[in-house]
Order: C-alpha cells, then sequence, then structure tokens
C-alpha cells in the first residue's frame, strides 16, 4: 500500500472508531432535545432535523471544493491549469450570491411561520382545558402556583399528559431562564415582568427543568422536575400538596423566598389568592420598594 | 475622626481585599512576581532608557502594534488559564465531589475570561495588527492621529491593568461577560467585582473609539497618490468596515456602562429590579454594541485570509468587488441582528422572526466570501505555509459554526438551545476559528516585515494542528451537551445525567489547545534565536502583491523613503512582474516626536478607574485633573514633530538596505 493510501485508511478508520464511540454514548443517556416528549419539543426537533439537513447543501460543496482545490492546486502539481490572472467571473459570483439566498430564503419562510406557529405566548390547543401554572423564580429554587387548584409546590411541577401547560413566569429575583428541555423550550423569567410558555408533555415519567441563565451563587442547583402523569395520578399528585400543613401566604412567601440552595421539593397545601400577582406588581409600583438598597416584598 | 477620614480616604479599600483563598492567592501571586520579575530583569539589564525611548513613548504605529499584540498574547496566557481552570472544575465537580472552586470563584473566572479574551486578547491583537499593516498597505507613512493612536494603546492598557488588579485586590464580576442586571445591580453584587467590569471595559472602550476614529481617518485621508478607494488592498477595506462599527458601536457600550456605574454609585434606577428601572434595556443596549462587536473583531480577520489566499496561490483575489460588497452588507446587517441574543425575552413573533430572519441573512455575504476564497485557490499554485493552513482550518470550523448559527437564528429551534452549551460550542467556534485563526494568520504573514525574520514553519503547523485537534476535541462535546440540556456556567451537576465523560474529552482538547500555544511560544523562542539564518533578505519573502513588500524588512520607521504612486490593485506583484523598480529619492520627512503624555493620560485614567471602583472619589478626580493637564501640556507643544532630513533618510535607507541595521 502507498503511504498516502495508509494514511487515508487511517484517518477513515479513525473517524469511524470516533463515530461509533459517540453513538454507542448517545444510545446510553438521554439527549433532552432531541429525544422529546411534547408535541413543542417535537416541533422543535424536526426543525432542527430540517435546517441540519439543508445545511448539507452548504458543507457538502464548500468541503469538496476546499479538498479537490487543495489537492489539484498544490504547488507541486505542475500539470495543473495555472490562471494567474483569473480575478473573478460575473456570472460564478452571481451564482453564489444567489445560491445562499435562495437557502437562506427557504429558512426565512421557515423561520417566519414557526415563530407563530410556535409562539411560546400561544395557547397550544384551545380546544381543550389547558391547566394554568404560575411560576416565580427565587434564589434559588422555584415555585410552582396552581391558581385554579390553590395549591404550590417547589422546585416539583406535574402535569397530565396530553393538557396543554400555560406556564406563567415572573422572578422576584435576578433574571433567570425556565427550561424544561425534554417538553421544549424556554422563556426568561424576569423580576416584575410576566412572560408566557405553553408546553404540552405526551408520555408519562420525569423531566428534568432547568434555570438556564446565570443568577448568582446557587444557580448550579436550581433544578426542578417536571412530573407528566396521567389524570388520575394528578389527582393523586394534587391530594398530596393538598394534604401539606404549609400555608402559603404574604409571610411564609417572605421565608421562602430567602436565598437558599439545592432546595428538596415540597409542597403547600393552600395558596393565598393574588399572591403572584402581587409578586410582580410589587417592582411596578413608582418608586417601590425594589430599589438597589434593600428590601424584598 | 480618624475612621471618617480614613473612609473618605481609603473609600471601600482594606486589608480584607487581598485575596483570601489558595487559587487566588497563587494567580495573584503569579501576577505580582511576573511584574517584579520584568521590572527586575529591565533594571538588571539597564534597559529602562531604551524601554522608555524605543518603546514606550513611540508613536510609530509599528512599534504600537507590537506593544498591543505583546499585551494580547500574556493576556491570552491569562485567558487560558482561567479555560484550563473551568474544564478541571466541570470535569470533576460532579455528584458528591464538587472539584477545585466554589460557586462564586467558578463564576468570576468565566466572567474573566469571556471578557479577557473580548476585549483584551481579540480587541489588542485586532489593533495591533491594524497599527502593524494599514499603513504600509496603503502607502502611507503613519497613521492620521499619531498621539491619539498611542493614546489609545495606553488606555486600553490601562483597562487590561485594572481586570488583572482585579485578581490582587478585591473580586471580579461573577455576572458573566455581559453582566446584565438585575444580577449586576448592586443589590445581587454588592463587592466591588462589577465595578472593576465596569471601569476596566469604560477606559479601555474609549481607547478603542479613538483607535477607531483615527484608522477610519487614516484610511479615507493617507492613502497614497493613485490609490482609490477600489484600488485599496482588501485587508484595507476590512478594516475600514470593521472601524466603522467601531464608530458606531462603542458609543452605545459607553453610555451602558455609564448607566450601570450611576446606577451602581449614585443609586439611580435605570437597570434595577424596581423603583422604575428596566433590566431589559440594558440587554438591548448592550447587545446593540455587543453583535456589532463580533464583526468588529471577525471582518479584519476576513480582511487577512483575503491578503494570504491570493499570495500563497499566486492569483489575485476572486470577485473583488463582490468582496467589498459583502464587507458593507454585513456592516449595516450587523446593526439589524441584535435581538437574536435574547429571543428568550418574550418579545412577540412578528419581532422574533425579523431579527431571525436577518440574522440568516448575513449567512449571504459570509458564504460569498468563502466561495471566493475557494476560487481564489482554484487555478492557483498553492503554497501550504502556516498562514494558509490557518485559512483552511478556518473554512472548515467556521462552516460548521456558521450552521448551527443558522439553527440559534430560528427563534423556534433557539428557544431549546439558548443559554445551552450549544450556543457555547456555536459562538467559540465562530470566534476562534474566524477571529484568532484569522489573526495567527495575520501576524505568521507580517511577521517578517515588522522583525525581519521569518517565524519557524514547522513548529508553526505543530501549533495549528494542536490547536484545530483540540479545538475540535474541546467543543464537539459541548455541541451534544447542549443538546443533552447542559446550561452554561454550571459550577456543578448531577452524577445521574452522565455528562462527565463529554466534560472529560473537553478537558483534554483543551490539553492540545495548549500544547499548540507551547508551539507557539517554542516557535518564537526558537525563531529568535535562529534570527540570523531566518533572515528576509529580499523584503517580499512570500511572493506578496500589495506595497507592504516593497519596503525593506523590518519596515523602516517611516515606511516609505519615497511616497509610491499607485495605478493597480496589486501594485508590488504589477511593479514585480513589469520589471519595474522604483529608484529612491530621498526627501525630508516630517516624522512625530516622541512622547510620554500617552502614557501619562492611560495612567490617569488608570487611577480614575480604581478611584470609581473603591469609592476614593478623590483619587478619580485627581486622575481626571491629570489627564486635563496631560492634555493641555501636549496642546501646548508647538514642535510636536521634527523633520527627518533627506540625508538621514538616505543614510538609514542604505544600511537597511545593506542588512547592517538590525543585529
Amino acid at each position: 500500500m502507498k503511504k498516502g493510501a495508509k494514511i487515508w485508511l487511517g484517518l477513515i478508520l479513525g473517524l469511524a472508531f470516533i463515530v461509533a464511540l459517540t453513538g454507542w454514548y448517545l444510545h446510553r443517556h438521554t439527549v433532552a432535545v432531541l429525544q422529546p416528549v411534547g408535541q413543542i419539543g417535537r416541533k422543535e426537533r424536526n426543525l432542527i432535523a430540517f435546517c441540519a439537513a439543508l445545511s448539507i447543501l452548504v458543507m457538502v460543496p464548500v468541503f469538496t471544493m476546499l479538498g479537490v482545490f487543495a489537492w489539484k492546486y498544490r504547488e507541486s502539481n505542475v500539470r495543473a491549469k495555472y490562471s494567474p490572472e483569473l480575478e473573478g467571473s460575473n456570472l460564478a459570483e452571481t451564482i453564489w450570491w444567489l445560491i445562499p439566498t435562495a437557502l437562506i430564503s427557504i429558512v426565512a419562510v421557515i423561520t417566519w411561520r414557526s415563530s407563530y406557529a410556535m409562539d411560546p405566548f400561544k395557547h397550544i390547543d384551545t380546544s381543550k382545558p389547558t391547566l394554568h401554572v404560575q411560576v416565580v423564580a427565587l434564589d434559588w429554587k422555584w415555585l410552582f402556583i396552581y391558581p385554579d387548584q390553590h395549591i404550590a409546590s417547589v422546585n416539583e411541577v406535574a402535569v397530565p399528559v396530553g393538557m396543554p401547560v400555560d406556564f406563567e413566569l415572573t422572578s422576584d429575583t435576578v433574571m433567570t431562564s425556565f427550561w424544561a428541555p425534554q417538553l421544549g423550550g424556554q422563556m426568561y423569567a424576569m423580576p416584575g415582568m410576566n412572560t408566557h410558555l405553553n408546553l404540552e408533555a405526551s408520555k408519562t415519567g420525569s423531566y428534568r427543568g432547568v434555570a438556564a441563565n446565570i443568577s448568582g451563587k446557587g444557580f448550579a442547583g436550581m433544578d426542578f422536575m417536571v412530573k407528566a402523569v396521567n389524570g388520575s395520578d394528578f389527582t393523586k399528585w394534587l391530594q398530596t400538596a393538598k394534604r401539606s400543613a404549609s400555608k402559603l401566604t404574604a409571610n411564609s412567601y417572605a421565608v421562602l423566598a430567602r436565598p437558599t440552595e439545592n432546595v428538596r421539593p415540597s409542597y403547600y397545601g393552600t395558596v393565598d389568592s393574588g399572591l403572584y400577582d402581587t409578586i410582580v406588581m410589587n417592582y411596578m409600583m413608582p418608586m417601590g420598594t425594589q430599589t438597589n438598597t434593600e428590601g424584598s416584598v | 475622626m480618624l475612621t471618617q477620614f480614613a473612609n473618605a480616604f481609603l473609600g471601600r479599600l482594606s486589608w480584607h481585599a487581598l485575596p483570601q483563598d489558595a487559587i487566588t492567592r497563587g494567580g495573584a501571586s503569579a501576577i505580582v512576581l511576573g511584574g517584579l520579575g520584568i521590572v527586575a530583569l529591565i533594571t538588571l539589564t539597564h534597559r529602562w532608557k531604551w524601554l522608555w525611548k524605543e518603546w514606550l513613548t513611540s508613536q510609530d504605529p509599528k512599534r504600537i502594534g507590537v506593544m498591543y499584540i505583546v499585551v494580547s498574547v500574556v493576556m491570552l496566557l491569562r485567558g487560558l488559564g482561567d479555560v484550563a481552570l473551568m474544564r478541571a472544575q466541570q470535569a470533576t465537580s460532579v455528584g458528591n465531589s464538587h472539584g477545585i472552586l466554589d460557586a462564586s470563584h467558578f463564576q468570576q473566572i468565566f466572567s474573566a475570561h469571556g471578557t479577557i479574551m473580548i476585549f483584551f486578547v481579540a480587541m489588542g491583537f485586532l489593533f495591533g495588527l491594524i497599527n502593524l499593516v494599514l499603513p504600509l498597505q496603503l502607502g502611507a507613512r503613519d497613521v492620521a492621529f499619531p498621539f491619539l493612536n498611542s493614546t489609545s494603546f495606553w488606555l486600553f492598557f490601562a483597562g487590561m491593568g485594572l481586570i488583572n488588579l482585579s485578581l490582587v485586590i478585591g473580586d471580579f464580576s461573577a455576572a458573566g461577560w455581559l453582566a446584565y442586571p438585575p444580577l449586576s445591580e448592586l443589590k445581587f453584587s454588592p463587592t466591588t467585582g462589577v465595578d472593576y467590569w465596569i471601569w476596566s471595559l469604560e477606559i479601555s472602550g474609549v481607547g478603542s473609539l479613538l483607535s477607531g476614529i483615527n484608522f477610519l481617518v487614516t484610511i479615507l485621508k493617507m492613502r497614497a497618490p493613485g490609490m482609490t478607494l477600489r484600488k485599496m488592498p482588501m485587508f484595507a477595506w476590512s478594516v475600514m468596515g470593521s472601524m466603522t462599527l467601531v464608530a458606531f458601536a462603542f458609543p452605545i457600550l459607553t453610555v451602558t456602562l455609564t448607566l450601570l456605574a450611576l446606577d451602581r454609585t449614585i443609586g439611580t434606577h435605570f437597570f434595577t429590579a424596581g423603583g422604575g428601572g428596566n433590566a431589559m434595556m440594558y440587554v438591548n443596549l448592550i447587545w446593540a454594541w455587543g453583535h456589532p462587536e463580533v464583526y468588529i473583531l471577525i471582518l479584519p480577520a476576513f480582511g487577512i485570509f483575503s491578503e494570504v489566499v491570493p499570495t500563497f496561490s499566486r492569483k489575485p483575489l476572486f470577485g473583488y468587488t463582490s468582496m467589498v460588497w459583502a464587507i458593507w452588507a454585513i456592516v449595516l446587517l450587523s446593526f439589524t441582528v441584535w435581538l437574536h441574543h435574547f429571543f428568550t425575552m418574550g418579545a412577540g413573533a412578528d419581532v422574533n422572526a425579523f431579527f431571525g430572519i436577518m440574522t440568516a441573512v448575513i449567512a449571504v455575504p459570509t458564504g460569498v466570501k468563502i466561495f471566493n476564497w475557494l476560487f481564489t485557490m482554484y487555478r492557483g499554485r498553492i503554497k501550504f505555509a502556516t498562514p494558509m493552513l490557518w485559512f483552511m482550518g478556518f473554512t472548515v470550523m467556521f462552516t460548521i459554526g456558521g450552521v448551527a448559527g443558522v439553527l440559534l437564528s430560528v427563534p423556534a429551534i433557539d428557544y431549546q438551545v439558548h443559554n445551552s452549551l450549544f450556543l457555547v460550542a456555536h459562538f467559540h467556534m465562530m470566534i476562534i476559528s474566524g477571529v484568532l485563526f484569522g489573526y495567527f494568520a495575520g501576524l505568521t504573514y507580517w511577521f517578517p516585515k515588522i522583525f525581519g525574520f521569518r517565524l519557524h514553519e514547522g513548529l508553526g503547523k505543530i501549533a495549528f494542528w494542536c490547536w484545530a485537534i483540540g479545538f475540535m476535541l474541546a467543543f464537539t462535546p459541548l455541541y451534544i451537551l447542549g443538546l443533552m440540556g447542559a446550561t452554561r456556567r454550571l459550577d456543578h451537576y448531577d452524577a445521574s445525567l452522565g455528562w462527565q465523560q463529554l466534560f472529560i474529552v473537553a478537558g483534554i482538547g483543551v490539553i492540545f489547545v495548549l500544547l499548540g500555544v507551547a508551539a507557539q511560544v517554542l516557535q518564537l523562542v526558537i525563531s529568535i534565536w535562529q534570527r540570523d539564518q531566518r533572515r528576509d533578505l529580499t523584503g517580499d519573502p512570500w511572493g506578496g502583491r500589495t506595497l507592504e513588500w516593497s519596503v525593506p524588512s523590518p519596515a523602516p520607521s517611516y515606511n516609505f523613503t519615497t511616497l509610491p504612486v499607485v495605478t493597480a490593485r496589486d501594485q508590488f506583484w504589477a511593479d514585480k512582474h513589469a520589471g519595474k523598480t522604483v529608484e529612491p529619492r530621498y526627501e525630508d520627512i516630517l516624522v512625530p516626536k516622541n512622547t510620554g503624555a500617552g502614557l501619562w493620560i492611560g495612567a490617569f485614567a488608570f487611577l480614575v478607574g480604581f478611584g470609581m471602583i473603591w469609592h476614593m472619589y478623590w483619587l478619580a478626580l485627581l486622575g481626571l485633573v491629570g489627564i486635563m493637564v496631560t492634555i493641555i501640556v501636549r496642546a501646548s507643544d508647538d514642535e510636536p514633530e521634527y523633520i527627518l532630513k533627506a540625508k538621514e533618510v538616505e543614510k538609514m535607507d542604505n544600511a537597511l538596505r545593506r542588512r547592517k541595521q538590525y543585529v
């Protein structure tokens, strides 16, 4: 075998080994974004797959030309044609203004349509009842208030499978991001602001959710668990929460809001109505208490 | 009474500001000992006078450029030290183990890493290369405002000094490289960390703005006779685009930082959580600067590739006109995409869709540039010198990173990958391959023009391969981790997620990168050692095409004995092939005198920053007065220039041509 062929064989074998190893690794682990369990997550994965496939149309010609030109027009290959005066071609340049433009036009159409279709503020399916969950980012945990069920939980949120959920998000500390990768998507939670993230889970299971934007010391431990359960288990979960002796009032909320790290899930059997609105509005007051100096709710 | 006096005098400063834990102490001692070592070395070799006269007070853009690059390289090493710590932390801090750093320390390190790499490595390297090459390429003897140029450098140096001082006195920001409020507000970050961040960027940012204006005027007013814009080398075009962005974007940064500083020092409510403040305004403003910043860095790297590829393919650049159009399309578009950094902040579908589409559109002019470079190679005679390798590595990685970028530009996809390690992998792939590889190519390419000898090719190639392999190993796992749901900036994660193996692979990648850097350091040392064998006696070591190769290497301080007259795009190439040599005609040359005023302005600016950070307002005021006095004294100097007599020029030129000057 020639030396060149040996190098190529080695390269191909090496690459194959790396690909196999990566495949084996991925097979044994959850790749959250590519293994979604809800319709939003699935649509997002399909979009990723489509755009990645489209990108092959760019990568193949670029890499081929780079490889072929570099090989063919190497200095030592004196038989290759050499055109020291060639400095452009209107036709060729027009082509490569147009090809990327065409590809990007496709992306543009996809962008436009998916931005509307998958607007996180939009309810997923208006024909079905939607579960409302109010989410408050605290230092460094997530508070989930079920306004219609009058219970609340910390770092654990249960949703019935197949039911659209409207997460209403705010923060009572710095800005951070609410992300449940397997359900699909994230949205910033900001003090004094009210944002929405509409998601849905289509398979029972426990799915990890995180704070995705740096929010201070306890940021890395600010995880929560999404429990996607069927209807009867959801009722059971609500009852478990209801049985909790803790009541979420203005006072107990103030205690909860104090900075803590790596917080275990817990429940509140009752919730003061309007607590979420109070938390948001607290920042809206003219010359409100939330200033640079001290003072929480 | 005494405490009151001490408070007014020292502000927040006390003994507690000195480092308290082992790793910070190590870093601080490294900085202090390193500094003392350099001082001792200069003193022992009696080089202070030489340093002051030849370098610190020099107005020669080539000297200033070298100083910029020296600082950038030192900062690159510091930034890589941060990388090593972060990779070590993330490879070990899993489950019950909490690694080597606590959370706030880890957060300071990634904040410092991003800030240093962008502002004090990339920006410094950029201004360094522009200083080295731009006047030479334009057939000019100097930049438009030499004194402003040295002032810019010293402001950059002052900012660099402050950010490194934070390692020794006080702490650094733990709020990420862009310090989003409310986290960066006083309530959540009460220490001096964010203030160090603000003032080091405020000061160096003013320097950048002044440089931007300086180079823009240089391009518009100082080109050689006959060099119309359409005959200008592509690197100069790219600098023009980049500096236009600097002129428009950096004022935004200065204002944004000022508002945040006001929030933190006098209690205003621009970006606070309550009291009428709005943090979203900050996020918009910082990215209205931040996105153009990416193109400020990358356009000149594109310009470098546009010089390197034709030279080593022995062909003119393919599609000159469409290259120029592509640059200006990018300049314009770069101001229309900032919102893609926060699709997840709750804007409506229409707004998100608009910014998503504008972002994807930037791929068009960028794609055109790639095709033009590839067709510059087509039917060429390609020599695979190190700069060419950097170009080819760039093409591969930039295309992969760019494809990831197009994914990120679709808002519906962005919701799933924003703030994740996928994003981190994407922008490192763009900035390292696009910016850093470009600058490495440029440095290798123009090194002989500045120092008179070539860098060692073999070690350069080893460095390239270490970087390329290390880079793929370091970032491919991050793409996968991002898709697995790993967010950026985690100092700890759960063992059950199974991420540790990938983080270890990324760490191994960084070891390769560090080997690459070691090869580059060795390359420099060996090249200096063997400089006599490596001399460039022709002034044109690569078979260059543009004017900088028409003068001897190293280029003399006045650049050109006779200002060249330009009639073609690749003037020097045309002259060479027509067998035309210019017989030197010697004339009197007006040269700026050395002045330490820029250095003093930088030193006083440092005091302003230090005073503001520690609330030693008297010191800040003193610094401000010092700056003003320096400017007045400088402005009162009626003869800031002197005449280099034609006789003198002839003597210097002959010496250069006889190769005896540089020993």
